[in-house]
């Protein structure tokens, strides 16, 4: 149901003309599609609380839309403001954090400004000084999802003592510069940004000890860009699987040859193994949720989850060149679209061989790993 | 995506494991954990009396109905069935083939007459089954196979004359079912007839074949006018094919879930291995731990989806991919015991050819991504029924 209404809205709303058109704006997405996604299918409050107008649904739910949303490549700030929602919501109560969370129920673009210069969130770049007339942000942080597009930005930072604090930010503030970073899949933008000695205020914290709140949300960010990957991943399939049944060469569909079909179970294989481990993820982060699993479950479910997906992404999208023959690597085919988004979100937050080796630290050093 | 168990259902895990407790022991403690893939030769009259012990505890063939003696099991309860037997350490089933297959294809297809000569002694563990497919000239290519069944009016008998391969433990078995051509002049799928056969007879012959493990569970059976009665035929003549195949498509997978408990005490103890032997400080060692841990937690999740899904029968998309995944997952899982096991893995339980388990595993476990549909077939099969893949042309017939 959810998933058909979900499919259905993208195949009308975000078909390969609307990503390119997207791609190549000056706005880097489509503002009125965000605004229908929005408006329509209110997809930016499903993990809202329903005290902040959110439709309060679970990770299942999001988990489909994102399958959907990665299945049509779509050009909009959903993960951006969702990876938003779920750090709001692992956060203390506050009128601060409230009011992120009405803003993102009506349609605002929250982003998280998470990861430093190299792109880790294990040390922050940007960081909190006390220059005695009050406190002041001074860093860089980058790779930050529709940055460019954000009224808020919520941004990550080291105390003075080390220890980790969140701080809501509003982008025009004075000393905040965010700047759109071009990248190599278009359909993923990201962006900059630079904080100069911005004045806060103690009522703009977040959070004051924020390390084990940020492991937790990194988690959760994953199995949200799994779900992207399962779309990823399936959509290659299909579109593969489509044109080789059109292509015709020795008299015959090329589908019919042995070598293209095995190639094509294979990439089923993928697919459904990372679907299967998505939705554990997903059902897992509901149980979270519902203090039902612990943290080391939830961790565990989506180096697993991501392991698997982003290999399978990769490897459908990769296939789907190859299945293509010489139009899969022209602009005009879809698969390079695919490619490229399998490639950006295979490094977003640790690449596959990061997730096992978190894996086997549980398994062989009975010690809890932080990837 | 957790399968929900009633209160019954946990009831009934609760009768199924305190009868194991009960009875897995004492004169069949050695039998625990032994009789699996690559050790089916072992204690096979232990293994026999077991299934006659199974049978007083009503826990055998639990998934007929109560009518022929099962339990009318549920979906839910038969998992639940397989796991805790596979939990408490219950030995190979002698009884797999007549449980599984015979009987369900039995009550789909069969006679009330073959029904009540065959039925009640599958189920008292006193028959054991062995199936007759494969042929030496048909393997992926099953509908090619040659042994032939001619109906002789004078003694109102079938007899039987060909070659089957690959038929486990057919020596300790009493019968099998054999796929044969009733039609001389037939090709392919038609023509065909699904006999049920005595092996105890003159016009049989069992061969052993030996493996690369040093051990013989697979057979060659020939059949030279072997005879069975006019009536052990099961459905028409002609309509072989259709028995023969009828129930794979219902195979919902409830065995699964205890196939991976196996799974999980081989790779525990690959992984104890490594601790032990320092292989866990291994880079690449550990990414391969990871990444069975990974494989055999999705093969979890998708037998979950599986069993949750709808009732009409059809093998769902990750159902299609079970048989290619496990057997994949199984084959790297033998190669990563040698590995973790370095150069011992070389030294032999003892002469002159006694293997340990994991040299075992890493054997035995080539065969799993042939028997029962080769990887190559999996893969044909998910393009095909899966993807909408158009079928190869077929080679012309000689």
């Amino acid at each position: 149901m959810l998933k058909d209404t979900s499919q259905s809205f993208l195949a009308a709303k975000s078909d390969s003309m609307a990503v390119r058109a997207a791609c190549r704006s000056p706005q880097h997405f489509d503002a009125a599609l965000w605004r229908s996604v929005c408006n329509d299918m209110y997809w930016q409050g499903v993990l809202v609380p329903e005290v902040h107008e959110g439709l309060a649904l679970g990770w299942v739910e999001m988990a489909i839309i994102m399958e959907a949303a990665g299945e049509r490549l779509l050009t909009s700030p959903l993960f951006a403001v969702t990876q938003s929602t779920a750090l709001l919501n692992v956060c203390l109560q506050s009128a601060v954090r409230d009011r992120c969370l009405a803003d993102i129920a009506s349609g605002h673009v929250v982003s998280l400004a998470l990861t430093n210069a190299v792109g880790s969130w294990h040390t922050s770049g940007v960081s909190v000084s006390d220059s005695g007339d009050g406190l002041t942000l001074s860093g860089e942080a980058r790779f930050v999802p529709f940055g460019f597009a954000a009224s808020t930005l919520l941004v990550v930072a080291a105390n003075e003592d080390q220890s980790t604090s969140i701080w809501v930010v509003q982008s025009d503030a004075v000393g905040v510069s965010v700047q759109h970073t071009p990248t190599l899949d278009q359909t993923r933008p990201m962006s900059e940004v630079r904080l100069e000695a911005v004045a806060v205020s103690e009522a703009q914290r977040l959070s004051s000890d924020a390390g084990p709140l940020i492991k937790q949300v990194v988690a959760l960010s994953r199995i949200l860009i799994v779900a992207d990957q399962v779309g990823v991943a399936q959509a290659s399939l299909d579109l593969s699987v489509e044109y080789t049944k059109e292509r015709s060469q020795f008299n015959r569909s090329i589908a019919s040859f042995q070598a293209i079909k095995h190639k094509a179970a294979d990439m089923m294989v993928k697919v459904e193994a990372a679907r299967s481990l998505l939705y554990f993820a997903a059902c897992t982060a509901d149980a979270w949720f519902a203090q039902e699993a612990t943290d080391a479950a939830l961790q565990e479910a989506a180096y697993m989850a991501s392991a698997c997906a982003s290999d399978a992404a990769f490897f459908n999208a990769g296939s789907g060149i190859q299945m293509h023959g010489g139009v899969g690597i022209t602009e005009e085919y879809d698969i390079q679209l695919y490619f490229k988004r399998a490639r950006s979100t295979e490094s977003y937050l640790g690449r596959p061989p990061e997730m096992r080796e978190a894996i086997a630290c549980q398994l062989l050093d009975g010690g809890e790993a932080w990837s | 995506m957790e399968l929900t168990f009633t209160a019954a259902d946990e009831l009934f895990r609760q009768e199924i494991a305190q009868w194991l407790n009960e009875n897995l022991r004492d004169e069949f403690a050695e039998v625990r954990h032994r009789g699996g893939p690559g050790d089916e030769h072992r204690f096979v009259d232990e293994r026999k009396a077991w299934e006659r012990r199974l049978a007083e505890g009503r826990w055998t063939c639990i998934g007929w109905p109560e009518a022929w003696g099962g339990r009318g099991a549920s979906i839910e309860q038969q998992v639940i069935y397989h796991e805790e037997y596979a939990r408490a350490g219950g030995p190979g089933r002698m009884g797999h083939i007549g449980d599984t297959l015979t009987g369900p294809t039995l009550l789909a297809f069969g006679s009330e007459d073959q029904k009540a000569r065959y039925l009640p002694d599958i189920r008292s563990g006193q028959a054991f089954w062995s199936q007759g497919y494969s042929e030496p000239g048909a393997g992926s290519d099953l509908a090619a196979i040659r042994t032939r069944a001619d109906f002789d009016d004078g003694s109102r008998q079938w007899k039987i004359t060909g070659q089957k391969v690959w038929t486990s433990l057919a020596h300790e078995s009493d019968f099998v079912f054999v796929l044969a051509r009733v039609d001389r002049d037939s090709v392919g799928h038609r023509g065909l007839g699904f006999f049920l056969v005595a092996l105890d007879q003159p016009g049989v012959t069992i061969r052993p074949i030996n493996q690369l493990t040093g051990t013989a569970e697979f057979n060659e059976v020939y059949f030279d006018e072997a005879v069975c009665a006019a009536d052990d035929i099961v459905g028409a003549p002609g309509d072989g094919w259709k028995v023969a195949m009828g129930l794979l498509g219902f195979e919902r997978g409830v065995s699964t879930l205890g196939q991976q408990m196996l799974f999980q005490t081989e790779l525990d103890e690959i992984i104890r291995l490594a601790k032990l032997n320092g292989a866990s400080r291994d880079p690449e060692i550990r990414q391969r731990i990871a990444e069975a841990h990974i494989g055999l937690r999705t093969m979890r999740y998708n037998s979950m989806r599986t069993l949750s899904g709808g009732e009409d029968g059809s093998l769902s998309r990750e159902a299609m991919i079970y048989k290619l995944y496990w057997s994949s997952w199984h084959r790297n899982l033998g190669k990563l015991a040698m590995d973790v096991l370095g150069p011992d893995a070389e030294l032999l339980e003892e002469g002159p050819y006694e293997l340990t388990k994991l040299q075992s595993l890493f054997l035995f476990t080539r065969a799993d991504t042939i028997y029962g549909g080769t990887n190559q077939i999996q893969r044909n099969l998910i393009a095909e029924r899966a993807l909408g893949m158009p079928k190869e042309p077929r080679g012309q017939a000689k």
